[in-house]
């Protein structure tokens, strides 16, 4: 078999095992809608300030909620999978058998980009339906690049904070003392106008609010032309390299303590 | 499965000329932090024979398990594994062994079946799944999920993912450590079986009657260095060694009118030890026989492979 079939393979099970598994649905799938759902009702029918113009809550919270749900089945899925298959020793098993690495962890990878494309198309459908939230199809390829890139670089950022997971039940903690703060005040759940400057100078540093900001500038109706974000998408896409760096450095296969 | 036990004892004769090695370890050494694990120890292990490798925890048993297995690195020595050295072991080195970890588990959403054509896929001339399926006992099980089986039947589908691939060499760490007897009958079976298609098995266990069931030869480490290597039979000179005759003291009897010089009492029973049991009992059962006495809960014995063990490994 060639690498690149078994790649599809290995993808092929990883989707099995995650929508068999309750766990990953809820926290993947199922908490984001639920979060689109109440931030829309909540605050739907207020306007907020982006760029200098008013737009819709509804519009907002679409590409705020759809960064949080990549977050999820990206980062914090990847997170906690790793770490589990490490820890019990699949991850020592898979490396005894002829499967070449690459070819185990782009599957991995594959089922997270792929997961995320499903959740984006998910909230997509449900922000059109019930919020009248349509996503401008000049800007639509600009769009689908940041779900890619977002999602590739945050599957590699997952790979470096699990090499420094010491355990199994470390693993859910850690993803979210990471994540929370930063979706905080990356301006996911609460308006970026309404976060005080220095937060959001410190939002800057990392990947989240870029991802936010390139998926909002997609949805912005006052967006022309294609809506490529270029500065927003080198900062994520230099992001996922410093994972893939530190992935490469410290990335283990054993359970810890062996 | 009683009718499986004696078919366990059962074993190959040894040919007359000696089967090529598909291991074979020389003078391997690994030290952590200066104290030595591993210190210096040969190893050979024959095509098709089960090789059962025993010694305490912190002998250096592990390491060289993982050494072998192209886990670890070394610091000294030579070391062939099918003709490669595991740590350059590629691809195709890879898809020639099977390995079975201490402490692992499976996806636990996935079926037997699945997960045994999952792991099948990696290699390049797989068993069938349902071939693989018998072997191990798992044919009923196949359409469970992995996360529903039993510790035994997790041990019997870990020992499928490693055969699935049809290795030629497999390495078993400790396979039945935790299970009930009857599951540790029956994960017998199946290593017994792999060793009736041809496998080369090398096994770690903690537990004598598992090597004295299994194995054809065994090597004892302790404090890195191989103590004794042998067959379970004859292992640290188990076959030369002394019985133990043992029986009550019939009423009246008084030890020193016994026909056995040497025998000692220990609370209410006899005991000596003797290189000619058969002499012994003879004796002794005639001079009981005259006087019309019986030697109540008489007992040969030769000492247990958890005897010999014990000698070796608590020795230094």
């Amino acid at each position: 078999m060639s690498d690149l079939a078994l790649t599809a393979r290995q993808l092929r099970y990883d989707q099995k095992s995650f929508w068999r598994n309750p766990q990953y649905v809820f926290f993947t799938v199922i908490q984001p809608v639920i979060f689109l759902f109440i931030f829309v009702s909540v605050f739907g029918n207020k306007t907020t300030l982006v760029g200098g113009h008013e737009i819709k809550r509804s519009t907002y919270y679409v590409p705020a909620i759809t960064t949080l749900a990549i977050m999820s089945a990206t980062f914090f899925n990847l997170t906690i999978s790793l770490s589990r298959l490490r820890e019990q020793g699949i991850l020592k098993r898979i490396r005894s058998t002829p499967l070449p690495p690459p070819v185990f962890l782009a599957g991995r990878i594959g089922t997270s980009i792929t997961v995320s494309a499903l959740l984006v198309a998910l909230l997509l459908t449900i922000g059109r339906l019930l919020y009248g939230v349509s996503l401008p199809t000049h800007t639509l390829l600009a769009g689908v690049t940041t779900v890619l890139v977002g999602a590739a670089a945050l599957s590699c950022l997952a790979f470096a904070v699990t090499s420094f997971v010491p355990s199994e039940d470390a693993a859910a903690p850690i993803a979210n003392v990471i994540m929370l703060p930063l979706m905080f005040i990356s301006g996911i759940f609460i308006p970026s106008s309404e976060i005080p400057a220095g937060m959001q100078d410190v939002a800057n540093v990392f990947p989240i609010k870029h991802v936010f900001q390139s998926l909002l500038r997609v949805f912005d109706p006052a967006t022309g032309g294609a809506g490529f974000a270029w500065g927003h998408l080198a900062i994520i896409a230099g992001w996922g390299c410093v994972g893939a760096l530190v992935a490469l450095w410290r990335f283990r296969w054993t359970p810890s303590g062996q | 499965m009683s009718a499986a036990v004696p078919q366990l004892r059962a074993r190959v004769p040894p040919a007359s000329a000696p089967a090529p090695s598909v291991l074979t370890v020389r003078g391997l050494s690994k030290s952590y932090d200066g104290r030595a694990a591993v210190d210096g120890i040969d190893l050979d292990v024959r095509r098709g024979e089960i090789f059962a490798f025993l010694g305490p925890n912190g002998a250096g048993k592990t390491t060289t398990v993982e050494i072998l297995e192209g886990y670890r690195s070394r610091d000294g020595g030579e070391v062939e594994v099918l003709g490669c050295d595991p740590r350059g072991g590629g691809r195709a080195w890879r898809s020639r062994i099977g390995v079975v970890l201490q402490t692992c588990a499976v996806q636990p959403e996935l079926t037997v079946e699945e997960l045994l054509s999952l792991y099948g896929g990696y290699y390049p001339a797989p068993l069938s799944v349902s071939e693989t399926l018998e072997l191990v006992g798992l044919t009923d099980e196949r359409g469970l999920r992995a996360g529903t089986l039993s510790g035994g039947q997790q041990r019997r589908l870990d020992v499928g993912l490693a055969l699935v691939g049809d290795p030629e060499l497999l390495f078993l760490d400790e396979p039945t450590t935790g299970f009930d007897p009857s599951a540790r009958h029956h994960t017998w079976e199946v290593v017994v079986g792999l060793r009736d298609i041809g496998k080369t098995v090398f096994l770690t266990t903690h537990y004598m009657d598992e090597a004295q069931a299994l194995a054809d030869r065994v090597a004892v480490i302790a404090h890195g260095r191989i103590v004794a290597e042998g067959t379970p039979a004859d292992l640290g000179g188990r076959d030369h060694a002394p019985s133990a005759v043992s029986f009550m003291l019939p009423a009246g009897v008084e030890v020193g009118e016994l026909p056995a010089p040497g025998a000692v009492l220990r609370g209410e029973h006899v005991e000596l030890q003797t290189r000619t049991p058969t002499a012994t009992v003879a004796r002794l059962a005639g001079w009981a026989q005259e006087r019309g006495l019986e030697l109540p809960e008489l007992e040969v014995r030769r000492p247990t492979l958890e005897e010999i063990y014990l000698e070796l490994t608590e020795q230094g």
